[in-house]
């Protein structure tokens, strides 16, 4: 029940995040220039219908008031999109940026970004955690400590610097596109360890079960024994690997963002949003700039638990690395 | 003491290899600090050459290492071409900074860790411990940014505690117990959000550990004969948890280090982080081959005093 009920909200969450055009009101890029930092953008009720008030900027700069004279009601299904209100009129559910950028779609087009780096790089790292640790502890001897000497390598140093470091070496001007993949890459080389170390411990047991011994007594191949006998008993480890390391990727696509090393303008993540926050006079009077951060937070939360419950499910520990 | 001297001689291996590998990365890399230059249409390419001959970039690989390692040896780590200056003089500047916030965060976590970990395992069922668990699976699930970021709000807004920075202006002149305590104020939050972060994960952990020793046959057998609670936690059940909680502890160490780099940047505190930043964006590779060799050496040298209190403390490794 507990694990049905936190698959539906994470289903929820990444659906919000898939369905970004549709849900978001604004495009990503889309600048309201005559509205910079608007905060969120009240709701008022005529009657039963939620409807806006036109937003005017009051004594210039960045401070603005309801123009109560006329409603705006909000529409659904309004210009190919879920909900928003006709043109004169704006509608900010989380306020705007220094651009006059909806926060809100902002929000939900950068969790897509945020969300894919992760999922990517989660999946390169659990390729090679598992092609390593299959390799290490099915042939064991010199292969086996050649590889993970190797991959003790991986863990002298403390993951960010690492990340840091092999980011540094990298162009620091690449486009969008290039530097999703680039992110995507580095964060998985550098995680593979921790995988490839509870595969090899998998490979290792499952080597010595007797339905192996027997297949190996008639003359089965090495490649055939891995694939058919001993990767499929990898298959809870390497899933309840996946809920640990999602969230972590994410987290390290956000840090490196927030630095200004990974995805930058104007293609938004959480990361490169919260870039803004560094500013601390933007933050004191335009709080809503932090909700890129609260947004992560469910999604987090809901991979954590899911990763909980999964290890509950085996009688191991609970997550610790984070 | 052979445990000793292998377990130093592993070490050191590793800090060599990490050297050579990240040198070696450094070198594959395209570009370089003077590739940015080449845009700028009033040097032409040959000066560039020279400059970059001036160097030594033209020499061949090797030979590099091989001056690389003796700069190393004379303490130098190579030649920062951002700052003008000989690499090492400007780690030490910043290691003790990372080192003071990593050091006082690493023992503050363990501190609340400990006791809240066996509290923890002793009361399973309770719904205290329910709530704690609650409450540490979101705390997990806040990124330290965030943490940083709204701690920092916080802290402007009241005026409580001071916003960034290590000392005050003007902390030169105060005397040494006013500038103590002015660190101090300085320290509350960037380790605070470095412990919120990190203590859960602990916590989680060294309840695990202490569930599965409080299970064991001889923790219920010295309870039958009567030990008292106090004895049989510190001298039963303790020493027997130690072994996950000290590997634990060298992983806890390169967490830390990783979020104190990201805290040292949002609070502006004087440590490696700020300036690794600084180093990657001049795109000075001496500087940023410094500063990871140096984050290298700090978590290889606290997994090593790990090993030995280990060792120390477990008579398990010493028959092994």
């Amino acid at each position: 029940m507990k694990l049905r009920l936190t698959l539906a909200g994470l289903a929820l969450l990444h659906g919000a995040i898939l369905l970004a055009p549709w849900l978001a009101p604004y495009d990503y890029a889309e600048q309201h220039r005559d509205f910079p930092y608007a905060p969120p953008s009240r709701l008022h009720w005529a009657g039963l219908r939620p409807v806006v008030y036109g937003l005017v900027p009051d004594t210039g700069g960045e401070i603005y008031r309801e123009d109560t004279s006329r409603q705006y009601p909000l529409e659904l299904f309004i210009h190919g999109r879920l909900f928003g209100v006709a043109a004169p009129a704006v509608f900010f559910p989380w306020g705007t940026d220094s651009l006059g950028r909806d926060v809100f779609s902002r929000v939900l087009y950068g969790g897509r970004i945020s969300l894919l780096t992760g999922l990517a790089a989660t999946l390169l790292s659990l390729g090679l955690g598992l092609l390593w640790g299959t390799l290490a502890g099915f042939y064991g001897g010199w292969v086996d400590a050649i590889l993970m000497r190797a991959g003790e390598l991986f863990l002298a140093l403390p993951w960010l610097y690492f990340l840091l470091g092999v980011r540094a070496f990298l162009p620091l001007h690449v486009s969008p596109t290039e530097s999703f993949f680039l992110l995507a890459g580095i964060i998985g080389t550098v995680g593979w360890v921790r995988p490839a170390r509870l595969v090899r411990g998998v490979v290792l047991s499952a080597r010595e079960r007797p339905f192996v011994a027997a297949a190996r007594g008639f003359g089965a191949s090495g490649f055939y024994l891995m694939r058919r006998h001993i990767l499929p008993l990898t298959g809870s480890v390497v899933l309840t690997q996946a809920t640990v390391l999602i969230p972590q990727f994410i987290l390290a696509e956000v840090t490196l963002s927030f630095l200004g090393l990974g995805v930058g303008e104007p293609v938004p993540s959480w990361g490169n949003m919260l870039m803004e926050a560094r500013q601390f006079h933007t933050l004191v009077s335009h709080a809503w700039m932090l909700a890129p951060g609260f947004a992560s937070v469910p999604l987090l939360f809901g991979y954590l638990r899911l990763a909980d419950l999964l290890l509950e499910k085996q009688h191991l520990a609970p997550v610790a690395d984070l | 003491m052979r445990y000793a001297l292998r377990r130093a001689l592993h070490s050191l291996l590793l800090v060599a290899a990490v050297s050579l590998l990240s040198f070696l990365f450094a070198e594959l890399a395209p570009g370089d600090f003077f590739s940015e230059m080449r845009l700028d249409p009033r040097l032409s390419p040959a000066t560039i050459d020279a400059m970059r001959a001036q160097r030594g970039l033209n020499r061949p690989l090797p030979l590099r290492y091989l001056a690389w390692l003796g700069s190393v040896g004379r303490g130098e780590f190579g030649y920062s071409l951002a700052y003008n200056s000989a690499v090492g003089p400007l780690l030490v500047q910043r290691i003790p900074g990372t080192l003071l916030l990593t050091a006082t965060a690493t023992l503050a976590a363990w501190l609340l860790a400990l006791p809240l970990g066996i509290w923890a395992a002793s009361r399973r069922r309770a719904w205290t411990a329910t709530a704690l668990n609650g409450l540490l699976a979101l705390l997990l699930s806040i990124p330290e940014l965030l943490l940083a970021v709204v701690l920092l709000l916080f802290a402007a807004q009241t005026g409580w505690l001071p916003v960034g920075g290590m000392h005050s202006t003007g902390a030169e002149s105060l005397s040494a117990a006013a500038r103590l305590l002015d660190t101090v104020r300085h320290l509350a939050i960037p380790v605070a959000v470095l412990v919120l972060g990190m203590a859960p994960v602990l916590i989680r952990h060294v309840a695990a550990a202490m569930r599965e020793v409080m299970d064991a046959p001889f923790a219920l057998a010295a309870r039958a004969h009567g030990v008292a609670p106090r004895r049989l936690l510190f001298r039963h059940l303790l020493p027997a948890a130690l072994n996950p909680l000290v590997s634990l502890f060298g992983f806890s160490l390169g967490t830390l280090l990783s979020a104190s780099l990201l805290v040292e940047v949002l609070v502006g505190w004087p440590g490696l982080g700020p300036l690794f930043l600084e180093a990657i964006f001049a795109r000075d590779f001496a500087l940023v081959l410094g500063v990871v060799m140096s984050s290298a050496l700090m978590l290889i040298a606290g997994n090593l005093v790990a090993d030995l209190l280990l060792y120390r403390v477990d008579p398990r490794i010493r028959v092994q």
